[in-house]
């Protein structure tokens, strides 16, 4: 079941840290989760960091930095990935998780973790000129299994290293999976529940299709 | 008016960089052959080696999933909109 402790952000980089920053001007509570310290290649699309933080740690640097800006706003950053063995004990008693993570094995596990925990979750992914977004509530709508039955190896899928990632696009991606955590946190519907928004980011055009619980869904069925 | 089919960014290097294009086929399987033809290549990111589509991708004719119809035999005629999209896992370290 959902809790009152706010949004999980996992992962603090071109999703994570604009999704934390309009989170942040809300006055959400939040809790930030990323393993990584902050690179120079960050720096362009990774608006919670300047060059003073290289080398920090990413989740708790933007708390830091975001607790500056709007004092008295309860945040907090883990230095810590979420992963199997820490995935639930982290994720417990959120209100909202968003997937802002690069990987296909995180993005998974989060799915999975949503279903069992009951708390809806904020799927993001971004790569070259595209994003998809869509929210997902337990019992209720399709998860991400239920649109991707089998999820592709490693190496089947291109990450951003390999396939580049574009700020603005990233960028927006982000902001507009700040705004389906908000509406959740706000305790109204979110739309893209049942919706998966495809950003064509050569184009800046959004579009949207609709989605259908599959009923052998391996996860949530 | 043809078939239009929305080409994700990750196909595009395919399709010489198009967004879109078409085809007159009678099914989304004739059409994914129709690709192939003029864009070598797209089908394997499409499709398996046993010629069904790979389980991280969905094709949609209208908005409406295939895996709900007819899968690789959904009719479709012209004017329809296909959209091929593939699961995204990036978030931008």
């Amino acid at each position: 079941m959902p809790g009152n402790h706010g949004a999980a952000i996992v992962g603090v980089g071109g999703l994570g840290a604009p999704a934390a920053v309009a989170l942040a001007a809300t006055g959400a509570r939040l809790s930030l989760f990323d393993p990584d310290r902050v690179e120079l290649s960050n720096l362009p699309r990774q608006p919670t960091f300047g060059q003073a933080d290289i080398g920090a740690e990413k989740a708790r640097a933007a708390a830091e930095r975001l607790r500056r800006a709007h004092p008295g706003l309860e945040i907090s950053g883990h230095a810590t990935a979420v992963d199997r063995k820490t995935g639930a004990a982290l994720l417990a008693g959120h209100a909202v998780i968003i997937d802002a993570t690069d990987g296909i094995d995180t993005k998974v596990l989060l799915n999975d973790l949503s279903v069992e925990l009951g708390i809806p979750l904020v799927h993001a992914g971004v790569l070259g000129l595209d994003g998809q977004l869509m929210t997902i509530v337990p019992g209720r709508t399709a998860c991400l299994r239920c649109l991707f039955v089998e999820l592709p190896a490693d190496d089947e899928l291109p990450t951003c290293q390999q396939a580049g990632i574009l700020g603005p696009v990233v960028g927006s991606v982000g902001l507009a999976a700040a705004r389906e955590a908000r509406a959740i946190l706000a305790g109204r519907p979110a739309p893209l529940e049942d919706r998966l928004a495809i950003l064509d980011g050569a184009a800046l055009r959004w579009r949207q299709i609709v989605l259908q619980r599959n009923e052998r869904c391996p996860v949530c069925a | 008016m043809p078939v239009i089919v929305k080409v994700p960014t990750p196909l595009r290097k395919f399709t010489a960089g198009s967004e879109s294009v078409e085809g007159t086929v009678s099914t989304v399987g004739a059409l994914v052959d129709d690709l192939e033809q003029r864009h070598p290549g797209i089908r394997e990111r499409i499709c398996d080696d046993q010629g069904k589509v790979r389980r991280f991708v969905n094709l949609y004719v209208n908005g409406e999933d295939i895996r709900f119809l007819q899968q690789l035999d959904t009719e479709v005629k012209d004017g329809d909109d296909i959209s091929i999209v593939p699961a995204i896992a990036g978030g931008a370290p």
